[in-house]
C-alpha cells in the first residue's frame, strides 16, 4: 500500500485516449474496430488490454503506436501525437511473433534499432552485451534466430525493444505462441525486467491469469464495437512471483476480470 | 513370390553381374579365338567378385574396395580393346555381355555408396561429388564403346577419344571462339541486361503503380523466346559481338525485373510494421529489409541468367556474325561435317555454362544460408 | 461522377490499368524509336536528292518504309493481318500455317519432357541412388547449350532418316522435362513428415502413399513448372526450325525474315510466337486455378 501511495506522488500520466473511434473501411461493411474509447496510462504502470479475440485491443496498441491511424477522437503520447512519438522512436514493440530478421544474427538483430538511431558501433555492441544479458541470453550472439527455441527468440525480440532504451514497452500477445511453462517462466522475467527497467508496459492478452498476474491495471475490451467495458487495478507487491496465483487475492481479482468479461459478452450479443 | 524373398537380402545386381560375366565366358568359348577377344582370365574375376556380391551379406569397405578395383580393371581392358581394333571392325556379342556385367558392378557400387551415410563434411562432399561423377564417366564410357565398337559414322557421333583430340590440334581456335562468345558477348549482355532490371526494379517500386503493371508484362516478355529478336539485334548494332551483347542483355533483363520485383514484395507486414515502429526512412527499409529479403529471387534470377546468356549468345550468331565466336564455329562445321569439332565447342559451352552457373549456386549458398530452402536440416 | 471515379480507382488499383497504359507508353516508345532507328536512313536519301523535308514528313516517311530497320507497330500490324487473316491458311505464306507447325511440334515436345520430367522424379524421389547419380547430371545437362545445338541435332537426325516432327519436338522435350524434374521433385517431398506418419498409421501402401498423398500435394509444384515449361517448348520448336531448308514454323520464318530483310515480317512471326506463348501459359494457369479450386486450394 505504501509503496503505491509514494509512487502515485510521482505519476504523471504517459499516454492519454479521449473519445477514440477506429472505423476499418471494407469491401462489404465499416467495422467498428475501437469506439468511444477513453484510458490514462501512468508512467510506469503495467497496463494489460484483455478481451476476446476481434475486440480491437491489438487495434488499440497499434493507434497507440502509430501503426493505425484513428478515425476520430485524440490521442497523445508522452504529451505528443503518436506519430511524433514514434519518430522519436519513444517506445520498444514487441509483437505476437519474434519477427527477427533470418539473415542476421541474435547481436545485429539487437543492433537494428540502434543502426537506424545512429548508435556508434561500439555502443551497438555494449547495449545489445547488456540487453541479451538482461534477458538471460549471454553467449548466443553469434546464433541466428532460427536456431533458438521459440521462446528464446521471444526473449530476443524484447531485448530488442529495450536496447534504444524507449520509455514504454507496448507487446502484442508476446507469449501467445509459446507453451505454458515457457509462458510462465517469461512472465516472471518481464514482471522482473518491468520492476528493473521502471518502463511503462502496455501489454495486450488473451489470458487472465497472465493479465492479472502481470499488471497493476487491467484493461478488460468488449467485442463488436470494440470498447472497454472496466478497468481493473491490483495491488500486489511488485516483487511478486507466481505464489501469489494461489492467494485469494489473486482469485478474487480473476474473478472479477473474468465477470467483466462475460457482462461485456452479454451485451454485445 | 516366395522365390523373390530368398534375393531381398542379397544382392540382386550382384546375381545379374555373376549372370553376365558368365553369359561372357560362355560366348568367349564359343567364338574363334582371336588377337582382338577380352583375356577369360579377367572375365573369370569379375564373376569371382560378382559372387562374393551375391553371397556375402555384409557390404563392407573392403569387398566395396575390391568391387572398385575389379570394375576399373574390366573397364581399361574394354577400351583398351577397342582401341586395338581395326577402324571396321564391329565388337562381338561377347563384349557386350560383358559391358553389361560391368553395367550391373557400377550400379551395385553405386548403390552401396549412395547408401553410405556420413556426419563427416568432408566425407559428405567427396561423396556428392564422386557418385554424380562416376555415373557420368560411365556414361562416356559407354559411349566411347558404342561409338568406336559399332564403328559409328563420324560425322553422326564422334567418340569421346576423338573430340579429346580436338582440343589438341585446335585449341587456338577454339579459345578465340571463346573469347568472341563469351567473355565479349555473354558477360557484358549479361550484367547490362541483370543490372539494367534490378534497378529498373528497384526504381519501380517505389510505385506501386509501376510495379503493378511491370510484373504482368515483364512475365509476358519472359515467356517470348527472346532468341528471336536476334535477327533485329544484328540489324541495329551491325554482326560483331554488340549484337550478341544486346540479344542476351534483352533475355536476362525480364527474369531480373520479375524476380526484384517479386522479391521486394515478399516482405512480412510484421516486420515493416517492425521498421515502422522505429522511424526508419525508405532506404533503409529497402537495404535493411526487403533487399535481404528479395535476396533469393535475385539470385534465383542470376542462376537463370547465367544459362540464359550462354545460350543467347550462341543462338544469336547463328544469324550472323563474323567468322569467330561458338555459334558461328557450330553452325559452320556442321556444315562441314567435322562434327568432333563442333562437340568440342559444346563441351566448352557445357563446362562454362556449368562453372558460371556454379559460380552463382555457391554466391546463393553464401549469401541466403538464413533461407529455409537453404538451412540443413 | 462518382461511379466513374470507382471504376478508374478499381483500374489503376488492379493490374488492368497499370499494364494498359503501360502497353500505350511502349507502343508510343516503339513509334519514337521508329522515327529514330529509321532517320538517318532517311536523311541520307533526302540529302541525296536535295529534297527539303520537316520532321512531321520524316516521321511519316520513316512508319511506311518499304524495309525499315524498325518497322512502326501499324506496320506490323498490317503484315500480320495480310498474313493471318488475307491469306488461305494451306498457304506458305499463312502465318497460321506456320503457327500449326511450330505448335505442333511445341505440343508433342511439351507431353513428352512432362512425361520424361514426372518418370525422372518419381524415380529420384523413391530410389535414394538415383538422387546422388542423377540430379547432379540433370542439372548440369542444363548448361549444354542445347538450342545451340539444335539444327546439329536436326541435320544429324536427318542424315540418318529420321525427319519430320519427331527430332524438333525432342528439342522442346529436352528443355521442358528439366522444369517438370525440378518442380515434381520438390512437389513429391513437399508432404509434411506428419501426414506421411498418418498414412503409415493406416498401413498404407507406397502405391496409396502416392496417389493420395504425393501426387496431390505436388500439383502446386506442378503447374508451376509445366507454366514454365510450356514456353519453353515453344522456344524449342523455333530453334528447332532455324536450320536452313526447313519447311515451315515461326522460326523458318524469323530466318527468311532476317535473310531477306523484311522486319515487318520477322516482328509479325515474333509477336505472333509471343502471343502463342502467352496464351498456353495462361492455359496452363486456367487448368491450374481448376484442379486447385476441385482441391480446395486457393490460388
Amino acid at each position: 500500500m505504501n509503496e503505491s501511495s509514494s509512487s502515485k506522488a510521482s505519476q504523471s500520466t504517459i499516454i492519454d485516449i479521449s473519445n477514440l473511434y477506429l472505423t476499418f473501411e471494407t469491401q462489404t461493411e465499416p467495422v467498428h474496430a475501437l469506439s468511444d474509447v477513453n484510458l490514462q496510462v501512468n508512467s510506469g504502470d503495467f497496463l494489460s488490454f484483455i478481451g476476446p479475440s476481434g475486440c480491437g485491443k491489438t487495434t488499440l496498441l497499434r493507434v497507440i503506436a502509430d501503426l493505425e491511424k484513428p478515425t476520430s477522437g485524440t490521442i497523445s503520447v508522452e504529451g505528443q501525437s503518436p506519430h511524433e512519438a514514434r519518430l522519436n522512436r519513444s517506445y520498444g514493440y514487441v509483437f505476437q511473433t519474434p519477427a527477427l530478421l533470418p539473415w542476421r544474427n541474435v547481436e545485429s538483430n539487437i543492433h537494428l534499432p540502434l543502426e537506424v538511431s545512429g548508435y556508434s558501433k561500439h555502443e551497438q555492441k555494449k547495449l545489445s552485451q547488456h540487453y541479451l544479458s538482461l534477458v538471460g541470453l549471454s553467449g548466443f550472439e553469434k546464433k541466428y534466430p532460427w536456431q533458438l527455441s521459440g521462446g528464446m527468440q521471444q526473449r530476443v525480440s524484447i531485448a530488442r525493444a529495450l536496447s534504444f532504451d524507449p520509455g514504454m514497452l507496448l507487446m502484442d500477445e508476446p507469449f501467445g505462441a509459446l507453451d505454458e511453462i515457457t509462458r510462465d517462466r517469461l512472465n516472471e522475467e518481464l514482471l522482473r525486467l518491468w520492476q528493473e527497467t521502471q518502463k511503462t508496459v502496455v501489454f495486450v492478452t488473451h489470458s487472465i491469469p497472465e493479465a492479472v498476474f502481470l499488471s497493476n491495471k487491467i484493461v478488460v475490451m468488449s467485442d463488436r464495437p470494440g470498447k472497454i467495458i472496466d478497468i481493473i487495478e491490483t495491488n500486489f507487491p511488485k516483487d511478486r512471483t507466481f505464489d501469489i496465483r494461489e492467494t485469494p487475492e489473486f482469485l478474487e481479482a480473476s474473478q472479477r476480470v473474468r465477470e467483466a468479461l462475460k457482462e461485456g459478452h452479454n451485451d454485445g450479443s | 513370390m516366395n522365390f523373390l524373398t530368398i534375393f531381398r537380402f542379397r544382392s540382386l545386381r550382384g546375381l545379374l553381374c555373376l549372370v553376365f560375366s558368365v553369359l561372357t565366358f560362355i560366348s568367349l568359348q564359343l567364338n574363334e579365338i582371336n588377337d582382338h577377344a577380352l583375356n577369360p582370365f579377367m572375365v573369370i574375376i569379375i564373376a569371382a567378385v560378382s559372387l562374393a556380391l551375391f553371397v556375402n551379406r555384409q557390404q563392407g569397405i573392403f569387398l566395396l574396395s575390391i568391387c572398385f578395383a575389379a570394375l576399373f580393371y574390366g573397364v581399361w581392358s574394354v577400351l583398351s580393346l577397342i582401341h586395338s581394333l581395326n577402324a571396321d571392325t564391329i565388337i562381338g556379342l561377347d563384349v557386350w555381355l560383358f559391358v553389361s556385367a560391368l553395367w550391373f558392378l557400377t550400379w551395385h557400387n553405386l548403390v552401396q555408396l549412395s547408401a553410405i551415410k556420413t556426419k563427416d563434411k568432408f566425407m559428405e562432399l567427396f561423396l556428392t561429388v564422386v557418385i554424380p561423377l562416376l555415373f557420368g564417366s560411365w556414361i562416356f564410357f559407354l559411349w566411347e564403346v558404342i561409338t568406336i565398337g559399332m564403328s559409328v559414322p563420324q560425322v553422326l557421333l564422334p567418340s569421346p577419344s576423338l573430340i579429346w583430340q580436338v582440343f589438341d590440334g585446335a585449341g587456338a581456335t577454339l579459345l578465340a571462339d571463346f573469347n568472341q562468345t563469351f567473355v565479349r558477348s555473354a558477360i557484358p549482355g549479361f550484367i547490362m541486361g541483370s543490372g539494367a532490371g534490378f534497378i529498373i526494379a528497384i526504381a519501380a517500386d517505389k510505385t506501386p503503380f509501376l510495379q503493378r503493371g511491370l510484373i504482368p508484362i515483364g512475365n509476358f516478355f519472359s515467356a517470348i523466346p527472346v532468341v528471336g529478336i536476334a535477327p533485329i539485334m544484328i540489324m541495329w548494332f551491325g554482326f560483331d559481338w554488340q549484337s550478341k551483347a544486346a540479344v542476351v542483355a534483352i533475355m536476362t533483363f525480364f527474369p531480373m525485373l520479375v524476380n526484384t520485383l517479386v522479391g521486394l514484395n515478399e516482405t512480412d507486414k510484421i516486420d515493416r510494421d517492425l521498421l515502422h515502429t522505429y522511424a526508419t526512412n525508405y532506404w533503409r527499409e529497402l537495404l535493411s529489409l526487403r533487399l535481404p529479403n528479395a535476396m533469393p529471387f535475385i539470385l534465383n534470377a542470376l542462376k537463370i541468367n547465367s544459362t540464359l546468356a550462354m545460350i543467347g549468345a550462341i543462338v544469336a550468331e547463328f544469324f550472323g556474325t563474323p567468322i569467330v565466336g561458338m555459334g558461328f564455329r557450330i553452325s559452320a562445321e556442321v556444315g562441314r561435317m567435322n562434327i568432333d569439332m563442333v562437340w568440342a565447342t559444346i563441351a566448352i559451352a557445357a563446362l562454362t555454362g556449368s562453372i558460371f552457373y556454379g559460380v552463382f549456386a555457391l554466391l546463393e549458398r553464401k549469401l541466403t544460408f538464413w533461407h529455409p530452402s537453404m538451412r540443413k536440416s | 461522377m462518382m461511379e466513374a471515379n470507382r471504376i478508374f480507382n478499381n483500374l489503376i488499383s488492379g493490374s488492368v490499368g497499370p499494364v494498359m497504359i503501360l502497353v500505350t507508353i511502349i507502343i508510343m516508345v516503339w513509334y519514337a524509336g521508329a522515327v529514330y532507328l529509321n532517320s538517318s536512313f532517311l536523311i541520307d536519301r533526302y540529302e541525296k536528292n536535295n529534297v527539303n523535308w520537316s520532321f512531321s514528313e520524316l516521321a511519316s516517311d520513316s512508319w511506311s518504309m518499304e524495309r525499315p530497320v524498325l518497322p512502326s507497330p501499324h506496320q506490323v500490324a498490317k503484315e500480320l493481318k495480310r498474313t493471318i487473316w488475307d491469306k488461305k491458311i494451306t498457304s506458305k505464306h499463312s502465318l497460321v500455317f506456320h503457327s500449326r507447325v511450330t505448335l505442333s511440334s511445341a505440343m508433342l515436345g511439351f507431353v513428352m519432357g512432362t512425361f520424361l520430367g514426372i518418370g525422372l522424379s518419381v524415380g529420384i524421389v523413391y530410389v535414394s541412388a538415383l538422387d546422388r547419380t542423377l540430379m547432379p547430371w540433370i542439372i548440369a545437362s542444363q548448361t549444354i547449350p542445347i538450342l545451340a545445338i539444335a539444327p546439329m541435332i536436326i541435320v544429324v537426325l536427318g542424315s540418318i532418316g529420321i525427319v519430320g516432327l519427331f527430332p524438333k519436338a525432342t528439342i522442346s522435350t529436352y528443355l521442358c522435362f528439366f522444369p517438370v524434374v525440378v518442380g515434381m521433385v520438390k512437389g513429391l517431398r513437399s508432404p509434411d513428415k506428419i501426414l506421411l506418419d498418418l498414412m503409415n498409421s493406416y498401413s498404407a501402401s507406397k502405391a496409396q502413399v502416392f496417389w493420395k498423398l504425393r501426387i496431390p500435394a505436388s500439383m502446386p509444384f506442378l503447374f508451376a513448372s509445366l507454366k514454365i515449361a510450356i514456353a519453353l517448348s515453344i522456344v524449342g520448336a523455333i530453334v528447332a526450325e532455324l536450320p536452313a531448308g526447313a519447311q515451315g514454323g515461326l522460326g523458318a520464318r524469323l530466318l527468311s525474315g532476317s535473310y531477306y530483310g523484311q522486319t515487318s515480317l520477322i516482328w509479325a512471326a515474333l509477336i505472333t510466337a509471343s502471343v502463342i506463348s502467352a496464351t498456353l501459359v495462361s492455359v496452363v494457369g486456367r487448368m491450374e486455378r481448376l484442379i486447385n479450386n476441385r482441391m480446395g486450394l486457393q490460388t
